[in-house]
């Protein structure tokens, strides 16, 4: 049978030649580099990336020991509990609304959605030099001004720590249009069959149809959406780098694990084991954090 | 159908493999063996600098060396990361302009020793800057132009104000408190309320180094704690220019208006000066205490050959001879475009740019009162005490405690430098 094994062996070829270069890509660009980091962490790798001092676990110890790092993880999770639930709810309440405008709503769905094309950074920077600076011509401080009230250096301020306004709204504006979108969508899978029937039955339209119909209806919308904000708010660097660093540094406050741990292993320190033995550390929360996640909201469980 | 489609797709397959092949040799990283005329080429890079021409001057300098073909690269963005990523693989520069090198740039073998180049100039350069270049009694890089930070401020403003131009730390606490109104701030130290720019200042001032010359933590004293306390009070007296559009090394806020007194570099002079003729002064870092005297701090960008190099001798023959044998470049480099102090001291005497005025005080600053940051003062205890200063001056953290704090994380960083040293 000479044509089969021929025919065999042409799919094997198809296969890696369509397969390859993803594998080829994500192997150079993705597996080594992880794997290399996991090795680095094992070594003193001052300006190196082939060191040969072996000090075992010594990154690792330093790494925990350290309170700025500590620190950052901390800021992690402040910053995730602002922004999680704040763009769970906002983008939610945008596509309730979007969702029963009887015209345009395709116009407002874009309006809505635009910033998302917006980068990070220059968002970060509008938001730092137009909307949120320290000084009487600010926007913020404008609007300020009309009150009588005095000005604030929004991004200065550590008491109260009004820098986190800053960075939750840039971020929020960012992103709530994208999470609306995925809401509409799940919106639009709820059949009006069970409003009617709710309303048969006698559910007050508004929040009680809400509570009953409609959130429980977008369950794994929600599921999603949460999972997807929480893991870029362990991603969050952009805004933070450029609302925040200066040409000297960046202060000890507002410091997430990312921009400490570039700072360590990228920055004049070059502390690349150090730096390493910080992003294993991060790369294993993140994955505890997100199979606990999981586990607990049941994602991937068969809908019923 | 003679042609599949199948085959149609595996030429087009092969044809981009052999184009990003192509590509891939083709492209140019600036090195290789020969170029134009047979001459090697050698790489340089910049970072970029502010003022108009710089650019233009750096590439004729470099067109006139006759041993090779310069290649300059004017980089714009976060140069220190950029050189030091650049380090650690072949396709970096073979000469360039660094902030230091870092001790650990020096210890990882990563640039080129440069103690012949300078064998019979040495004296004529800064010592000051020149320090920070040299380990074990090498030079690692060739300082270009000496830069320095001073305090500017308003005379005009101050003697409304009915201030004194402050000699003392607490004078310039007392009269950034006295200049601010409701639109106008006493003093402006940068957006972040001052640790990234001040630095070690305050403690030079308070008579303290951060590393001493043979090696140890040079601030374990009380005299630190009482300084850094107050700096909180400026803060904490709402005294501070914060968030101001421009940062601190930027004049605008001074020119401005938004503050009476800005902290800033020597290169704001000339702006400083079109925009409010004579209505201007410039002082040290004011003393503090008994034991203290008034400071500024001194750094200079110096060229160094990377380690990596295919060309290092050629690399070192090019150092040498546009940083030291080429004066009148030095000369014009320094002076022409933007506005800094020459490296080589009979240069700075020479030049009448630097004497009179403003500029002329600023040169008797560096010279008296200037301290360029240890070599030993690495990234990891420069952290440490940048976060500690954040602290205490917007936290209102208790100095002795974050101070503490640095201290042994300092320590153990000198260990370890000095443990590396051994065994290297």
């Amino acid at each position: 049978m000479p044509g089969r094994s021929r025919e065999r062996r042409n799919r094997t070829l198809w296969f890696w030649i369509f397969v390859g270069p993803f594998v080829l890509g994500l192997t150079l660009f993705t597996y080594v580099p992880l794997a290399w980091s996991a090795y680095l962490s094992f070594f003193d790798a001052h300006n190196t990336v082939s060191p040969t001092r072996f000090v075992g676990l010594d990154n690792y110890t330093a790494m925990l020991r350290d309170d700025a790092f500590t620190g950052s993880l901390v800021t992690f999770l402040v910053f995730t509990a602002f922004i999680v639930p704040a763009t769970y709810v906002l983008s939610l309440s945008l596509a309730l609304m979007v969702n029963r405008l009887p015209r345009a709503q395709a116009f407002f769905r874009s309006v809505f959605f635009l910033p998302v094309a917006c980068s990070y950074v220059v968002a970060a920077l509008i938001w730092k030099m137009s909307i949120f600076n320290g000084v009487r011509f600010g926007l913020a401080n404008t609007v300020l001004g009309w009150f009588g009230a005095d000005q604030i250096a929004w991004l200065s301020t550590t008491d109260p720590p009004w820098y986190w306004l800053v960075i939750v709204t840039v971020r929020l504006w960012l992103q709530a249009g994208f999470y609306m979108v995925l809401f509409l969508a799940g919106l639009q899978r709820i059949s009006p069959r069970l409003y009617e029937a709710a309303a048969v039955d006698g559910a007050r339209p508004g929040w009680e149809v809400f509570r009953h119909i409609t959130l429980p209806q977008l369950r794994a919308t929600s599921v999603a959406v949460v999972l997807l904000l929480v893991v870029n708010a362990f991603q969050a660097f952009d805004e933070f780098y450029n609302l925040l660093a200066d040409s000297r540094g960046y202060p000890p406050y507002a410091r997430p694990p990312l921009v400490y741990l570039y700072y360590t292993a990228l920055g004049q320190g070059q502390d690349l084991g150090l730096g390493s033995a910080g992003a294993v550390i991060l790369a294993l929360i993140i994955a505890v954090v997100t199979v606990v996640q999981a586990r607990w909201f049941g994602l991937g469980r068969k809908e019923d | 159908m003679s042609i599949s489609r199948r085959r149609l797709l595996g030429t087009g397959g092969g044809l981009v493999l052999a184009g990003a092949t192509a590509t891939g040799c083709g492209s140019n990283t600036g090195r290789g063996g020969d170029g134009k005329g047979g001459k090697p080429v050698l790489s340089q890079w910049y970072h970029q600098y502010g003022e108009p021409g710089t650019e233009q001057a750096v590439k004729r300098y470099a067109d006139a060396f006759d041993d090779a073909r310069v290649e300059v690269q004017w980089r714009p963005g976060n140069y220190d990361q950029q050189t030091a990523a650049a380090l650690l693989t072949k396709s970096g520069p073979d000469v360039f302009e660094v902030n230091g090198p870092t001790l650990d740039q020096i210890q990882g073998g990563q640039v080129v020793d440069l103690t012949d180049l300078l064998k019979e100039a040495k004296d004529d350069i800064n010592p000051a800057v020149l320090a920070p270049k040299t380990y074990e009694g090498k030079i690692w890089a060739i300082p270009q132009v000496v830069d320095m930070q001073l305090l500017y401020y308003r005379r005009s403003m101050l003697e409304d104000a009915g201030v004194e131009p402050p000699r003392t730390l607490d004078a310039l606490v007392d009269a950034a408190k006295k200049l601010t109104t409701k639109n106008v701030k006493g003093l402006f130290l940068g957006n972040d309320g001052g640790p990234g720019v001040l630095g070690g200042t305050p403690l030079n001032a308070a008579g303290l180094e951060l590393v001493t010359d043979d090696g140890k933590v040079g601030f374990d004293d009380p005299a630190a704690a009482r300084a850094l306390g107050k700096l909180h009070q400026l803060y904490a007296e709402k005294s501070l220019l914060l968030g101001a559009p421009s940062d601190w090394s930027d004049p605008a806020a001074f020119t401005q208006g938004l503050t009476a007194m800005q902290w800033s570099g020597l290169w704001a002079l000339p702006q400083v000066k079109t925009a409010l003729g004579d209505d201007f002064g410039v002082l040290p870092f004011p003393q503090e205490g008994a034991q203290g005297k008034p400071a500024v701090p001194v750094g200079a960008y110096g060229a160094a050959v990377s380690a990596r190099s295919e060309h290092k001798e050629l690399a070192k023959a090019f150092v040498k001879w546009l940083w030291v044998e080429k004066t009148e470049y030095q000369e014009d480099f320094a002076l022409t475009y933007g506005f800094h102090i020459p490296a080589r001291i009979s240069l700075a005497q020479k030049a009448a740019k630097l004497r009179q005025g403003a500029a002329g005080e600023a040169v008797r600053f560096a010279t008296e009162h200037g301290h360029a940051e240890p070599l030993l003062w690495t990234p990891a205890s420069k952290v440490a005490y940048q976060d500690a200063l954040s602290r205490v001056i917007k936290g209102g953290a208790n100095p002795e405690s974050e101070l503490r704090t640095v201290v042994r994380k300092t320590a153990a960083e000198l260990r370890r430098v000095q443990n590396a040293q051994k065994k290297s």
